[in-house]
């Protein structure tokens, strides 16, 4: 059977100097994702899910241990690669949507387009399909202000899809939205994971997106305490 | 990338036209007020340099001695051969002969007694050749009040106060009661042409200017003069080249053994004129400093605030896998577009002000009633080659190098913390 595993972590550890001692945020954990999961890390606060999240965004690195995404080893990647891994492979989902203000949906969408300089041609049609996922393709031009949480969430989404990245990496997704909102974005990017086979992280522990979850990891105090298959 | 980057800053007004607004203000204010300062006190300078010092000034070594007691007995003769000489010597300044002389102005009634008296400072000079320049450099024309130019022989001007006070129309003769050269009485009646006003209190209270031929006639002074004053063909004083003039000139002309050998002096050395000379240099350099430094504190943190405000935007940014070199770079690159635009709009309004200032003026003479030093009676602007350039330092110097500090953040920040500062 052929490996279709985007990212493995062995034995990872990674701790925080707090004065003279360390916090050991994660410690040993192992996992492994295959291309395509729908999986969120689930856990209280402190648990290490955002720490977890980071370092398989190449947003931080190991103390110990091996982290390999999409063939590349965290923990030996310059920043410059870093950003390069983020800007090629990974899409990005926050909580508080973090949409640039002054551009519209378009632009906002284009973004990540023009750090990849595709030519207008190319992002036209990538950004026109990416909102026709999220179903927005009648707000190209509106802004931000002007758009409800659900929208700048959708939009979020379409930002964060527009590339057709490996992976999309999503720190609580739902956090600000109500129950209606959260399953409406929770369906599009469950349908955009099984039309486009995008491998979708989640760090929560919001119910809603957990019953959405085809893969359930739970965490606590830095280890992995189950890991659940739907 | 640049179109976007570019519709973000002209969208977001905070980033551009608040940024370009505070830019404009500062370099306007740094331009116009250097070109003010420059003007105030250049003028000063300049005003002194036309009525009684020159650039430089050409005496005998005794006259310069008692030079304010204006002793016209050690005044230079042969003064014919001296501006030949100096004109040869000296072909970038333009010399000319003037006699300052003092004397009791008598006003005679009808039947030719005393109606009023005062007392008089005299200043003769060229009105008449036409080739001196002398009435262009005093503005005697523009000066006018009552009356007209000196157009012949026999004829005076007198201040417009002086003229008041001895209640004297144009055409009325005044009788000029003073000593010659040779220390003997003299009495010569001169007809009033006009009366004048040139906007300096200290000249203004009592002046008296007739042709320097009549005065020579007058104080028994034939080819001789009290002074020789010498100025500039740039039009302003340049301290550094006038020493060295005066420096070369008197070693040339032995003034040691002789006193009654010329000696040449700067504008600098005449009187207390070198300490105001220092004191313009020294006071341009702080003030236009102080007010540039000022500017340039300003700018800078509206500079560190406009990065420091775009916090989120630099995160989401980087975590989206731009490079943090890229974030800086397009933050300079705005600072120096912001700093350029405002340096720019601000040059041109700050020096359309500053040539309004300098072709209007501003008229201040209340404030300088019974002053004693001849200061301008009206505030002038003058732009110099250095008001170009000068809103450079605080327009964009200062912009770019708040934006770099504020830039410095960038490098700072830890990726790591980007998923908990960007849902804060």
């Amino acid at each position: 059977m052929e490996n279709t595993s985007i990212i493995q972590t062995k034995e990872l550890v990674k701790k925080f100097p707090i004065g003279k001692s360390f916090f050991t945020a994660l410690n040993g954990i192992n996992l492994s994702f295959d291309k395509g999961e729908f999986a969120g890390l689930i856990g209280p606060s402190g648990s290490g899910k955002t720490t977890l999240l980071n370092i398989i965004g190449s947003l931080d690195t190991p103390t110990s241990g091996d982290v390999t995404v999409l063939g590349h080893s965290v923990g030996k990647l310059s920043a410059k690669q870093a950003a390069r891994l983020r800007k090629e492979q990974f899409g990005f989902i926050f909580q508080s949507y973090n949409l640039l203000a002054v551009h519209n949906v378009y632009e906002n969408v284009e973004f990540p387009l023009l750090l990849l300089k595709y030519n207008a041609n190319e992002r036209k049609k990538m950004i026109m399909d990416a909102l026709s996922w999220v179903g927005l393709t009648d707000k190209i031009k509106s802004k931000p202000p002007q758009l409800s949480g659900g929208e700048c969430q959708r939009v979020a989404i379409a930002r964060a899809m527009v590339k057709r990245p490996s992976l999309v990496l999503a720190d609580e997704p739902t956090a600000n939205l109500d129950a209606v909102n959260s399953h409406n974005i929770l369906q599009t990017m469950l349908k955009l994971n099984e039309e486009l086979k995008t491998t979708f992280l989640f760090a929560t522990h919001d119910e809603k997106v957990i019953n959405y979850l085809k893969r359930k990891i739970y965490l606590l105090d830095g280890k992995v305490d189950k890991d659940v298959i739907k | 990338m640049i179109r976007f980057l570019i519709k973000g800053l002209i969208r977001d007004k905070s980033r551009s036209r608040t940024p370009v607004i505070i830019v404009t203000l500062g370099v306007l204010l740094t331009v116009f007020l250097h070109a003010y300062i420059t003007g105030f006190m250049g003028d000063t300078i300049e005003l002194n340099a036309r009525f009684t010092h020159g650039h430089l000034k050409v005496m005998t070594t005794s006259y310069a001695e008692n030079m304010s007691q204006i002793p016209n007995d050690l005044a230079l003769i042969e003064v014919g051969d001296l501006l030949d000489k100096l004109n040869e010597q000296y072909p970038d300044v333009k010399w000319v002969p003037r006699i300052q002389f003092g004397g009791l102005i008598d006003v005679p009634d009808e039947n030719g007694e005393t109606r009023s008296q005062g007392p008089a400072m005299g200043l003769a000079m060229d009105f008449l050749t036409g080739n001196s320049g002398e009435t262009e450099r005093l503005q005697i024309e523009k000066s006018i009040v009552r009356g007209q130019m000196i157009k012949k022989q026999g004829e005076a001007l007198l201040s417009e106060s002086f003229s008041q006070k001895l209640k004297v129309e144009p055409g009325d003769v005044i009788t000029l009661i003073s000593s010659t050269m040779n220390g003997s009485m003299s009495i010569n009646n001169f007809t009033v042409a006009g009366t004048v006003l040139f906007g300096a209190e200290a000249i203004d209270r009592g002046a008296l200017m007739i042709d320097i031929e009549d005065a020579r006639t007058a104080l028994d002074m034939y080819d001789a003069a009290g002074e020789v004053l010498g100025f500039m063909n740039s039009g302003f004083y340049n301290d550094e080249e006038a020493l060295k003039m005066a420096k070369t000139f008197n070693k040339e002309n032995n003034i040691s053994e002789d006193e009654f050998a010329p000696l040449m002096m700067s504008l600098s050395q005449q009187g207390n004129m070198g300490q105001y000379v220092k004191l313009t240099e020294v006071w341009s350099i702080y003030i236009s400093m102080v007010f540039i430094i000022a500017m340039a504190i300003v700018l800078w943190n509206a500079g560190l605030l406009g990065g420091l405000r775009r916090y989120g935007e630099f995160g989401i940014r980087l975590a989206m896998g731009e490079e943090k070199d890229h974030v800086y770079l397009s933050l300079i690159y705005e600072a120096v577009f912001i700093g350029t635009m405002g340096t720019i709009i601000g040059t041109a309004i700050g020096l359309l002000l500053a040539w309004l200032l300098q072709t209007y003026g501003l008229d201040i003479s209340g404030m300088m009633e019974g002053a004693a030093m001849m200061f301008p009676s009206e505030i002038k602007a003058r732009i110099s080659p250095s008001d170009y350039y000068i809103g450079f330092f605080p327009g964009l110097f200062s912009t770019v190098l708040g934006a770099m500090l504020a830039g410095i953040g960038i490098y700072k920040r830890k990726t790591s913390q980007l998923f908990k500062e960007l849902e804060s």
